[in-house]
């Protein structure tokens, strides 16, 4: 029996006027990766960001629906957003590293949280650059800038980032789209690693990506969820037919 | 076909021509101050006090007391305007009320004839706030109800929080969105995102509002004539409710209302020469920080 990490109920999401998601209801299993795929503006990112909080910083956004995350209901006023957000990590599309040494950068987070014990925030860093299997690359250089790094070292630094917060659940928003195929590789192999502690949404334009990475999927169309399953199921034998098409190439 | 290489022709005359006279002002500005002022610039001149009704001696206590006024009114101005920036960059949306109101009131201030601060000063700081404290808490002693260089370096930074203001919120703009957002996925809050994230990267910013300030405040008169400054001091001011010396003011009354007008010349002069130095190499500093920042933009 899967234990159901986060639950949506009817939810729906709007920019002022416009709709960006219509009425999804979805578990999503913990400690497995799942998937969300579809074309581009299908609302997939909007949803992913809506999981922790983050759609709340564009004015004109607002839900109706429910968001629960082990069974609490996030979008309720006593919610204490900040907590949420350790709770649920995010990884952006573009790498967003700090212009800080890449110790500062992991090390935010816990600093943040007041840990200052130089001793215990050594060892986080060290263990979320390994986490990320990083920590070969930058362990002689940790006191230089993140931004000398690759693009696809910046955003394995950002997910030893993420994880030096020691969340449960990790948003990656197309992690791997600005990467080259080398780090992309990287990237997935490391999520493949995460899965045994985490619980892992990964946004992608890329069903091979979907494929190769997930337990299960979800796909999205014009801010609807279509289907979702086993990862297996859905590439071999998809229920509907609009997921067929679009696994299929027939649009995209 | 000619006429339109002749209109060509005559736009670039016409612009070559407007740059011609302007850098020709600038330098026969500065080649007539040079001229006039380089025999009596010395490091004496520099360092000590005015002798025989300024006709000898040095600008000394007119340098201190500059710097003295820059300092103080940096300390109100850029705090000051750091925060008002932080609150229209970071908390206020841009079409709210309030930013629109603040940035009206900025635009304003910044078109204020510099005379205007002055009465000001005169009237807020000196009569009211001054005299305030004098009456109800010093019992009538008259103290704080006078011209000093605390109300002067105050009014002075009414003038120049205006450049605070636009440098540091121009800066704390050019820090990327994703920055912010990092910072808040990772469970900071909005002060902490601003606190170590915002307000570092903005400190070129800061700096050059702070550079610009400094840069207008040292030569600026009519904010300081009845709010502190005086033309000959025996003595350096050594508290807040002193009077000063400034070298803008020291060059308007030597000019004007010395009894030796012809004598001061040379050292009118030098003492031009000084403030124009001052003010160019700052305000240059601070044209090499901006261009940096907005190179910054394009990361």
């Amino acid at each position: 029996m899967k234990e159901i990490k986060i639950r949506t109920n009817n939810l729906s999401i709007f920019y002022g006027e416009k709709m960006a998601i219509n009425n999804v209801s979805v578990n999503l299993p913990g400690f497995k990766a799942t998937a969300f795929i579809g074309p581009s503006g299908c609302g997939k990112s909007t949803f992913l960001r809506s999981l922790n909080r983050m759609n709340d910083l564009i004015p004109s956004f607002h839900q109706t629906g429910e968001v629960l995350v082990d069974d609490l209901s996030i979008y309720e006023k006593h919610i204490d957003v900040v907590n949420l957000r350790k709770k649920i990590g995010m990884v952006f599309q573009k790498s967003n590293p700090f212009a800080k040494s890449i110790f500062d950068n992991v090390a935010y987070g816990p600093r943040i949280n007041g840990l200052k014990d130089k001793t215990a925030l050594e060892a986080i860093v060290v263990s979320s650059l390994q986490k990320a299997a990083i920590w070969d690359e930058v362990k002689d250089r940790l006191q230089d800038s993140a931004l000398g790094l690759s693009g696809g070292q910046q955003q394995r630094l950002c997910i030893a980032r993420t994880l030096a917060v020691e969340p449960e659940i990790i948003l990656m928003d197309e992690p791997a789209s600005a990467l080259d195929p080398i780090s992309t590789a990287k990237i997935e192999e490391l999520i493949h690693q995460l899965k045994d502690q985490y619980t892992i949404i990964i946004v992608t334009h890329n069903m091979q990506q979907a494929a190769r990475v997930s337990d299960y999927t979800a796909f999205f169309y014009l801010g609807e969820l279509i289907e979702i399953g086993k990862t297996t199921d859905i590439f071999t034998k998809p229920e509907k037919k609009q997921t067929e098409d679009y696994i299929t190439g027939r649009f995209g | 076909m000619r006429s339109r290489e002749i209109k060509d022709k005559i736009a670039i005359g016409i612009t070559g021509l407007s740059v011609v006279l302007i850098l020709a002002t600038i330098v026969v500005l500065m080649v007539v101050i040079i001229i006039g002022g380089k025999d009596t610039l010395s490091w004496e001149f520099l360092t000590s006090f005015p002798e025989d009704g300024m006709t000898k001696g040095g600008i000394f206590p007119a340098i201190y007391g500059t710097a003295l006024l820059v300092l103080i009114m940096s300390v109100a101005a850029v705090p000051f305007g750091t925060i008002t920036a932080i609150y229209l960059s970071e908390y206020a949306s841009e079409t709210s009320i309030i930013a629109k109101a603040i940035h009206f009131a900025v635009r304003t201030l910044a078109m204020v004839p510099s005379i205007i601060f002055g009465l000001f000063g005169l009237g807020f700081f000196i009569k009211f706030i001054g005299g305030g404290i004098d009456e109800y808490l010093l019992g009538g002693k008259v103290m704080w109800g006078q011209p000093n260089i605390l109300w002067a370096s105050l009014t002075m930074s009414l003038l120049t929080l205006p450049v605070v203001i636009v440098s540091v919120e121009e800066a704390m703009r050019t820090i990327p969105r994703e920055d912010r957002e990092a910072s808040l996925a990772l469970g900071a809050t909005k002060w902490q995102t601003i606190y170590k994230i915002v307000l570092p990267g903005s400190l070129q910013g800061i700096l050059t509002g702070a550079i610009l300030a400094v840069g207008r405040g040292a030569g600026e008169v009519a904010p300081i004539l009845f709010t502190g400054a005086a033309y000959y001091l025996a003595t350096l001011p050594t508290s807040l409710h002193d009077q000063f010396m400034s070298l803008g003011y020291h060059v308007y009354v030597m000019s004007t209302q010395s009894a030796n007008v012809d004598q001061t010349l040379p050292i009118q002069y030098a003492t031009t020469l000084v403030l124009l130095l001052l003010t160019f190499s700052l305000n240059f500093i601070a044209v090499i920080l901006r261009s940096r920042i907005r190179r910054r933009q394009v990361r």
